[in-house]
């Protein structure tokens, strides 16, 4: 068999339905085999936008995502792609192409080293060296991108390797296992005793969940975690829907552009349940500051990230799913006194309704950027799956939607990559066809990825693209406002694009909604349309993202 | 958007501050890797990524096969070594990691030594190489080419007396380590 073919039967074998990819003088093979696979390929504009679309499939179904792309350019405009899904641990596969093997190292046509390039970037990557090898190695990619801390693999394939005549023989999917791999998943007993039993002595706790959970498909065992008593939740931006949004023990979101509610309860907690979450720099703002009179537990699949910003005083290696139930039931065992929690709670609601996120409204028909984000929620019923491209926009509808479910959103939350919105929308569309699909975009951001549109048209994907345009890249505007003097430097935009206009000529619906007492109606048409939709929302020009930790403060520092 | 939200200039000196000079005690780090092209690219790159210098390496095969030893030494305070072997854990190629304490392994190094050498103070050169249980492995009339084996201060100490009469080059290994007793490392 070919080997190309025998990567079919592999990725089927994979229970692969959906790939994204261009094809190019490297792998030409692979889109050979693909011809009559029975596989659908959505064939993309921009590998970047293959990549980020795999991303958006993986986190809208907890499949893997599966990008293609042909060696040197093809392979390089993947990386962008393979660093998000790196730094949010999203499981995806990426095949290259790469140059006959004869060619590689002598600069050959096309030819990119692209396992030293992504060295840094991926999970695990391999450079097929032997065609033998080829069926093993791919099912030792998925292996390794789904289980343990979800990542990209890369799996480069030189030309002439992929045209072999190989002997294929379908391999047993429980047998792969690689020795230098070997996840930690069911949580030491006698750490997780021990912080049911810190749990139980705390006063003032705070669970603060991130994008493991979600990874972990341990929405619901957060879930009975949490209520298990009354305990105090925050959310990263990757954890969002992890809880509902609208439920009574969810404090808000955390970190720069959290509420202040659940940045103040960090900063007086006396025990700090982290779950799938990492300290990232945007969550703990100056981290020498940082919750300075908690005891950590650090509950994450990934023994790097316990103890490498905060030292945990009760580290828990394992997976979520595994390993919340089990302190559940420790800490239910422990009958610990739920009425302990009430003065907490009470400052907690203090706070609350101190500082409610909130907005001023415009006396006129200028819309709000929040507002926008609300009325979203309202037409939406807060049930699309949303996407977001990376600044103000995003850090809003973090905010003002309330996501009820997991995998519900869709962003770039590590690498904040401008451009992730529409390619994640159209991934997220062909996993998830029976839902509403938005993306909530820049006006900065979409047009690093517009292309897309064609791709959306072409391969009949109706996702709707809801503009924020202030026209500014806003977020850099608003840093220059309150840290640099206002001097506002490469950060407007211009009168460039007309996006009806640009949305048209893709094939497109365009539409412009520049009143807010008309564009829930808008909202309305561009989700009932039959197609994909551009809906070009004018929203006010200079308005701040608040509350917000400056980078590097203590949160006590919040503005705004 | 970088960081701390502030426009003020950074002096040079804060920055160095900043940064963190390493100065902790010297790390053996004795690793179980797969015998595979690339690994130890991905190895150096983890260490380079994290700013450490990597002061020797060196690797070679093991009794089974498939499996190499790639022991390297690095100069690290506790807290970022920790970081470091918890990152080369996730890589998928490494099987295994110790970080071996002076005083529970046995370490030596293979250093060669070409020294100037006439017939003048050969006789002196080979005297010092005795008492370093040293062996003279090539001779000619204006060189000596001394091998020694043992810890890097051994061989450091052999370099400071051989130095004054001409210290031609010198070529080292890099240490390779194994832990004492009857466990493998």
């Amino acid at each position: 068999m070919r080997a190309v073919d025998a990567i079919i039967e592999c990725l089927k074998a994979e229970g692969v339905e959906h790939l994204f990819g261009i094809p190019g003088g490297a792998n030409l093979p692979t889109y050979d085999a693909l011809y009559d696979a029975g596989i659908r390929h959505i064939q993309c504009r921009h590998e970047q936008g293959a990549g980020h679309a795999a991303e958006g499939y993986a986190k809208a179904s907890g499949k893997v995502g599966v990008a293609l792309a042909t060696s040197g350019p093809g392979a390089t405009n993947l990386v962008t792609a393979i660093a998000d899904a790196h730094m949010d641990s999203v499981p995806c596969v990426f095949i290259t192409g790469q140059v006959r093997t004869e060619l590689i190292g002598t600069d050959g046509f096309q030819e990119a080293d692209v396992t030293g390039i992504t060295m840094p970037i991926v999970k695990h990557s391999f450079l097929i060296q032997d065609p033998r090898e080829i069926p093993r190695t791919i099912h030792e990619a998925f292996h390794i991108a789904r289980t343990g801390r979800p990542g990209p693999v890369l799996v480069d394939i030189p030309q002439d390797l992929s045209r072999a005549d190989i002997p294929y023989e379908p391999i047993d999917l429980d047998k792969i296992s690689l020795p230098g791999y070997q996840p930690t998943t069911e949580g030491n007993a006698k750490q997780i005793r021990l912080a049911a039993k810190a749990l139980a002595h705390a006063r003032r706790p705070v669970i603060y969940g991130g994008g493991g959970i979600i990874n972990a498909n341990a929405a619901e065992e957060f879930r009975q975690f949490c209520t298990s008593d009354k305990f105090p939740v925050t959310l990263t931006l990757m954890g969002l829907g992890a809880l509902p949004g609208d439920h009574p023990q969810f404090l808000g979101m955390l970190g720069m552009h959290g509420t202040r509610t659940a940045n103040y309860a960090m900063d007086e907690a006396d025990l700090i349940v982290a779950v799938g979450a990492r300290f990232d720099d945007r969550v703990t703002g100056k981290l020498s500051e940082f919750a300075p009179r908690a005891k950590f537990v650090h509950i994450d699949i990934d023994p790097a990230e316990i103890s490498k910003n905060v030292p945990a005083h009760i580290p828990i290696v394992g997976d979520a799913k595994k390993v919340l139930p089990k302190l559940t039931a420790e800490y239910r065992a422990l009958g610990a006194d739920p009425k302990r929690l009430d003065a907490w709670w009470e400052r907690i609601r203090g706070w609350q309704k101190k500082y409610p996120l909130r907005y001023d409204e415009t006396p006129d028909g200028e819309i709000k950027p929040q507002r926008m984000i609300e009325t979203l929620y309202e037409v939406t019923g807060g049930d699309a799956i949303i996407t977001s491209d990376v600044g103000q926009h995003q850090m809003w509808t973090a905010q003002y939607y309330k996501f009820k479910r997991p995998r519900q959103w869709i962003n770039s939350g590590g690498l904040g990559t401008m451009g992730f919105g529409l390619p994640s929308a159209m991934g997220a569309k062909v996993a998830r066809p029976d839902e509403t699909v938005i993306c909530v975009a820049g006006d900065g951001s979409l047009i690093m990825t517009v292309q897309e549109l064609a791709t959306c048209v072409t391969e009949n994907i109706p996702v709707k693209v809801f503009i924020m345009n202030n026209g500014y890249l806003g977020m850099v505007r608003q840093w220059q406002e309150l840290f640099w003097n206002r001097r506002y430097c490469a950060v407007e935009m211009g009168p460039s694009p007309d996006w009806v206009k640009l949305a048209e000529a893709f094939g497109c619906k365009g539409m412009r909604c520049t009143d807010k007492n008309e564009l829930a109606d808008a909202m309305r048409e561009a989700i009932a349309h039959d197609g994909p939709v551009v809906l070009d929302i004018h929203v006010t020009r200079e308005e701040n993202c608040f509350p917000m930790i400056p980078a590097g403060a203590p949160v006590r520092e919040m503005v705004g | 958007m970088g960081e701390p939200a502030t426009s003020e200039i950074l002096d040079l000196d804060r920055l160095e501050a900043t940064g963190g000079l390493r100065t902790g005690r010297r790390h053996t780090l004795s690793l179980l890797v797969e015998n595979k092209p690339g690994v130890l690219a991905r190895i150096a790159g983890l260490f380079a990524r994290r700013g450490f210098n990597i002061d020797s390496l060196a690797v070679g095969p093991t009794q089974d096969q498939t499996l190499s030893r790639i022991t390297l030494t690095v100069d690290g305070a506790q807290h970022p070594i920790d970081q470091v072997t918890k990152q080369l854990h996730k890589l998928v190629n490494v099987i295994k990691i110790r970080d071996l304490a002076p005083d529970e392994s046995v370490r030596r190094e293979l250093a060669l030594f070409k020294i100037a050498a006439d017939a003048e103070s050969r006789d002196q050169v080979v005297q010092l190489a005795e008492i370093f249980r040293g062996r003279v492995v090539d001779i000619s009339r204006r060189s000596l080419v001394v091998e020694l084996t043992g810890t890097d201060d051994k061989i450091e100490a052999f370099e400071e007396l051989v130095k004054p009469f001409g210290l031609i080059e010198m070529v080292r290994t890099g240490e390779i380590a194994v832990a004492r007793g009857r466990s493998a490392t």
